[in-house]
């Protein structure tokens, strides 16, 4: 019985001592910042700052390499907070939201083929250009959905992309894997969006989609400052975004929305609430 | 106006064999052996088999549902873990034994990993050893053969493998049941679960697998020479402590393990190289349970444990990919 | 009868009864001839006419850019009536030059054959890459590429693709038959060029009358046929590289690694034509088949030639078309439109109804059975390579070999779960590719 205790005892002093001195000897020096600067980023390792994850960027900008302000999921909380640690001045920057910039669904927009396969839109964009006739409306596989870190993103049943307001946290994902560049970074405070992606002429427009921008220049004839062409597709000018919401009414295949006033058709997002204020991932 | 051409990538033709084809394949292979333990048993049989499939069935519904799954019953695959399920048991089993071995199965045994596909083990087998294991009395009482229209009353009595087990552990020598009456083994005229008894019927289904390439050759062959080497060792080294490999063949779940258990898509390895390793797996561990082990039978143990390597071998026994051999040798 | 083949593949049922006896038709001329400038793998040619030219058949219409890229010629006399975009075999509206016929059909008169015997390799070469030729069987790769090996590479055997492995085609099998002349005579010449005296044919083993055709002309040529197990992919290069002549082409490399050029066997009729008549590549022989096709034919089609137009010479469509398939059923592209010309790749139209498609099921959860593993003819594990292709785990892909894929469709064709799997593969290569394109 003593023998018991004593060897498995003395054993453990061995073990104990052991690690012990590996630890002294082999310690890796971490920078307490490094640390800190951790605790203050959202931990969802999205990869928005283009570094692996989250530790990855703490520890670049302890050596000085990165600037602050790579976080856009953090928004401006943390860039201030990353920069107090750093003793830094913080940039701010303006907190933005994607937006798919089509209303196009499959019911309301055509398609030019049947699409069998991959429930993936960039293996169906490979396949003749995808399936929507238009060359720039959204797909509605979901590669998207998949892709965000935030669940910011749903499929509608008549196969549409909404980005939530409120869980978007601007990381960009979304906008780098989508093969039609329909996503679009847009300021948080700018509710008002022509929800349109093709450049295509009018009558073509017309031809394969219910809802999209014609060309029609009224948006920009009623709102001057707030609105410009550019071949054929209306654009918000989005530093007087303010007044792009007077002129909803007057666009003629609605493709303009508001989206204080709710998500396009098929969400099931809640309407967003005024004013639009980011949720903070801690 | 849509188009209504359909584009897709290549290929533009399927084989036409899908999974529900594949899993109504070894339901019906496994239609003979059902039929004989009916016919050895009589209803009682046919009521566990039937309670461990309608069983599987609801558990597989209620799951899909409560889960938010598409629906998944009519690839076939919960009806057939019960019908395996059913073969495991013993013809006396309560209702509630079964029932309870069906949630098992579906539940603990496959949902839980997500269902077809990515459950490690065998999920009819799960269920068995859990039952196995929580009620030793209901899943080790055993009852004689008593056929159809014969007018015998079902009295109890012990496998030959329990039988044999019992005999070594006290007198070290084999009883008389492991060293003839082979003949009834070989028709499913001994106790035991439903499809432990007839190894023909059981054969039967097996060659008609190979036969429409359900299953390949590899891990059944590899089971049963390892099954026979192994046995056929030690019977060499003493014959009469241990069973000639022959009466290793013919009783317990052996037969049931080697076509339709180890077979198991889902929970072998997917190369015929890791078939071999796999099958000489279950194969050495089932004679050591059964000659060393505490209990009398080890098929399930042993297509058990090898289901947890089975990510190992897969791992190990990567084929060669075409043209990479040579590149190595010149460079 | 000694078959060879090779480790893996599958056998589909082939489906060739319902040309393989048509002898080949020549398709008339239809009212527009649409020929795109991009018909190879490599650059595509470049313009060199403008609207209203009057040009005659042969005629050089666009000029080669680069070393991998060979001219486009008209495929008859007539008028240039537009250079524009049109809808291309792949999906896509690309730069296409649309000649109106004349009816006359003319060559051009600058064309000059000659007698292979008084030319040098380097005169032939130039005369098959100013022809335009390229690989017959599908892929399109130009011809003069491969017959260009660097010097420290040994070439000792040719190998003639007779194989037509995929289900539905039967034109190469009726060009064996009918022009077989031609195809021992282009042997001949590529055996100049490559300097070599080795040249095997291969061949199915379902085309027996073929096989004894060949095997007794080409005996006279000291050219040897090879009968081939009926597998599906026997004719893909390097499946065909391992049948015949047992040599594994390391991954990564070209046949060329291991001493071996491939052609098609109507690559070699098409080269005939070049050295003897003069004659550019501007017409190939197609099979018009499918249940959705009346009276399933082989057409000899001039480059150009809109898909509707030959479905028109075989009896008109069979119902309503649900799927048209350029090349066979196993690796070739859906169509958008019967407006599509044939182009030189092009050795197949198929045309399925929706009731001849396969029923299609919801792909379900893979059951690990195993069947891709077994039909692979690049022992690749394409279950694995999809599963992370779908969670876009890029670099296990690559680490599972997925840029070996053939993209023969066997694993596809075989999944019990009806994955889609080659396509999850290709969409893996392409995010490979990607990513070594950044690094």
């Amino acid at each position: 019985m003593l023998a018991a205790v004593l060897s498995l005892g003395g054993i453990g002093l061995v073990a104990a001592a052991a690690l012990g001195v590996a630890a002294k000897k082999f310690a890796v020096e971490v920078d307490p910042r490094e640390a800190a600067i951790l605790e203050v980023l959202p931990g969802a390792n999205c990869g928005a700052c283009g570094l692996p994850g989250c530790s990855g960027y703490a520890k670049g900008v302890v050596e000085g390499k990165y600037a602050p302000n790579m976080c856009p999921p953090g928004g401006s909380d943390t860039v201030e907070k990353i920069a107090h640690i750093m003793g830094l001045e913080a940039i701010a920057s303006e907190p933005r939201v994607a937006v798919v910039i089509c209303q196009g669904d499959n019911r309301k927009a055509s398609e030019k083929f049947r699409y069998l396969g991959l429930e993936d839109c960039n293996a169906a964009q490979k396949i003749a250009d995808g399936p929507k006739t238009c060359p720039g409306g959204c797909l509605g596989l979901g590669t998207c959905e998949r892709v965000c870190p935030f669940g910011a993103i749903e499929i509608t049943p008549d196969g549409l992309a909404i980005i939530s307001r409120e869980k978007c946290t601007g990381c960009e994902k979304c906008v780098a894997v989508c093969p039609r560049q329909v996503i679009r970074m847009t300021p948080l405070e700018a509710t008002t969006h022509v929800l349109c992606n093709s450049h295509d002429k009018g009558p073509l427009v017309r031809k394969y989609c219910q809802v999209g921008c014609i060309g029609c220049t009224l948006c920009k004839k009623n709102a001057p400052e707030a609105y410009k062409i550019e071949k054929f597709l209306a654009e918000v000018i989005y530093e007087h975004h303010d007044k792009a919401a007077d002129v909803l009414e007057k666009c003629p295949t609605k493709c303009i929305r508001d989206f204080s006033t709710g998500y396009p058709e098929g969400s099931s997002f809640p309407p967003p609430t005024v004013p639009v204020k980011p949720i903070q991932v801690d | 106006m849509d188009n209504q051409l359909y584009l897709s990538s290549s290929p533009h033709i399927h084989s036409g064999e899908t999974t529900d084809k594949v899993m109504r394949a070894v339901i019906y292979a496994l239609l003979p052996a059902c039929g004989v333990s009916i016919y050895f048993f009589g209803l009682p049989a046919l009521s566990v088999l039937l309670i461990c499939t309608l069983g599987c069935v609801a558990a597989e519904v209620a799951c899909c549902k409560l889960m938010g799954r598409d629906l998944t019953l009519f690839d076939g695959s919960a009806a057939l873990t019960g019908i395996l399920l059913g073969l495991n048991m013993p013809p006396s089993s309560p209702w509630w034994l079964s029932l309870f071995g069906a949630a098992i199965a579906i539940l603990i045994g496959k949902q839980v990993y997500g269902g077809l596909g990515y459950n490690p083990f065998n999920p009819a087998l799960v269920a068995r050893v859990v039952l196995l294991i929580s009620f030793p009395v209901q899943m080790t009482t055993w009852t004689a053969p008593a056929p159809l229209g014969s007018g015998i009353d079902a009295v109890s009595a012990a496998t030959p493998l329990g039988e044999m087990k019992t005999a070594v552990m006290l007198t070290g020598a084999l009883p008389e049941v492991a060293t003839s009456g082979f003949g009834g083994y070989l028709t499913g005229n001994m106790a035991g679960s439903l499809g432990e008894v007839s190894a023909l019927a059981l054969l039967l289904g097996g060659l008609f697998l190979l036969f429409k390439k359900i299953i390949t050759w590899h891990t059944p062959v590899s089971f049963l020479a390892t099954v026979i080497i192994v046995g056929g060792i030690f019977w060499l080294v003493d014959p009469t402590k241990y069973p000639s490999p022959l009466f290793h063949l013919l009783t317990g779940g052996l037969m049931l393990g080697v076509f339709f258990m180890a077979t198991d898509m889902v929970t072998s390895p997917v190369t015929g190289k890791g078939m071999l390793i796999f099958g000489f797996g279950c194969g050495l561990i089932t004679v050591l349970i059964r000659l060393f082990g505490g209990y009398p039978e080890g098929v399930s143990f042993a297509i058990l444990l090898m289901n947890a390597a089975t990510p190992l071998i897969d791992r190990f026994t990567r084929p060669t990919i075409y043209g990479h051999v040579e590149q190595e040798a010149t460079s | 009868m000694n078959l060879k083949t090779f480790p893996g593949g599958l056998h589909p049922p082939d489906s060739k009864q319902g040309s393989a006896g048509q002898a080949i038709e020549t398709c008339p001329l239809p009212e527009e001839l649409i020929i795109p400038m991009s018909q190879h793998i490599g650059a595509p040619a470049a313009p060199c006419v403008v609207v209203g030219d009057q040009v005659k058949k042969g005629q050089e219409i666009g000029a080669a850019k680069g070393f991998v890229s060979v001219p486009i010629h008209a495929s008859t006399s007539g008028e240039v009536v537009a250079v524009e975009p049109r809808l291309h075999p792949m999906g896509k509206p690309l730069p296409a030059v649309v000649i109106k016929p004349d009816g006359e059909d003319r060559w051009d008169d600058s064309l000059k054959g000659a007698d292979p015997s008084t030319l040098s390799v380097d005169e032939l070469k130039d005369r098959i890459r100013a022809a335009g030729i390229v690989g017959m069987g599908g892929a399109t790769f130009p011809a003069h590429v491969k017959l260009s090996p660097p010097a420290e590479k040994k070439i000792d055997t040719l190998l003639i693709n007779g194989v037509e492995c995929e289900p539905f085609l039967t034109a190469d099998h009726r060009l064996m038959l009918e022009e077989s002349e031609r195809i021992l005579d282009g042997i001949d010449i590529l055996r100049k060029v490559l300097g070599i005296k080795r040249a095997i044919i291969g061949i199915e083993a379902n085309k027996p009358d073929a096989i004894e055709k060949l095997t007794q002309e080409g005996a006279a040529r000291d050219i040897a046929v090879q009968a081939l197990e009926v597998k599906y992919p026997q004719g893909a290069e390097k499946q065909l590289i391992d049948a015949i002549t047992d040599r594994e082409v390391p991954s990564g490399t070209l046949p060329m690694e291991v001493g071996v050029v491939v052609q098609n066997v109507g690559t070699a009729a098409a080269v005939s034509d070049a050295i003897r008549l003069g004659h550019p590549l501007v017409e190939r022989v197609a099979t018009v088949t499918g249940p959705g096709v009346k009276t399933p034919k082989n057409l000899l089609v001039k480059i150009g030639t809109p898909l509707g137009f030959m479905v028109e010479q075989c009896g008109g469509l069979n119902g309503e078309p649900a799927k048209i398939i350029m090349g066979g059923p196993m690796m070739g592209q859906t169509q958008l439109s019967l407006d599509i010309p044939a182009i030189r790749g092009t050795s197949g139209l198929l045309i399925f109804r929706r009731e001849d498609l396969p029923k299609r099921l919801e792909a379900g959860p893979c059951i690990r059975c195993g069947r891709c593993i077994g039909v692979c003819p690049i022992h690749l594990q394409p279950t694995t390579i999809a599963a992370y292709a779908r969670l876009d785990m890029i670099d296990e892909t690559e680490e599972y070999n997925a840029l070996d894929c053939i993209e023969c469709g066997c694993c596809t064709y075989t999944c019990p779960a009806t994955l889609p799997l080659v396509q999850s593969i290709r969409h893996a290569k392409g995010g490979i590719m990607a990513k070594k394109r950044t690094i």
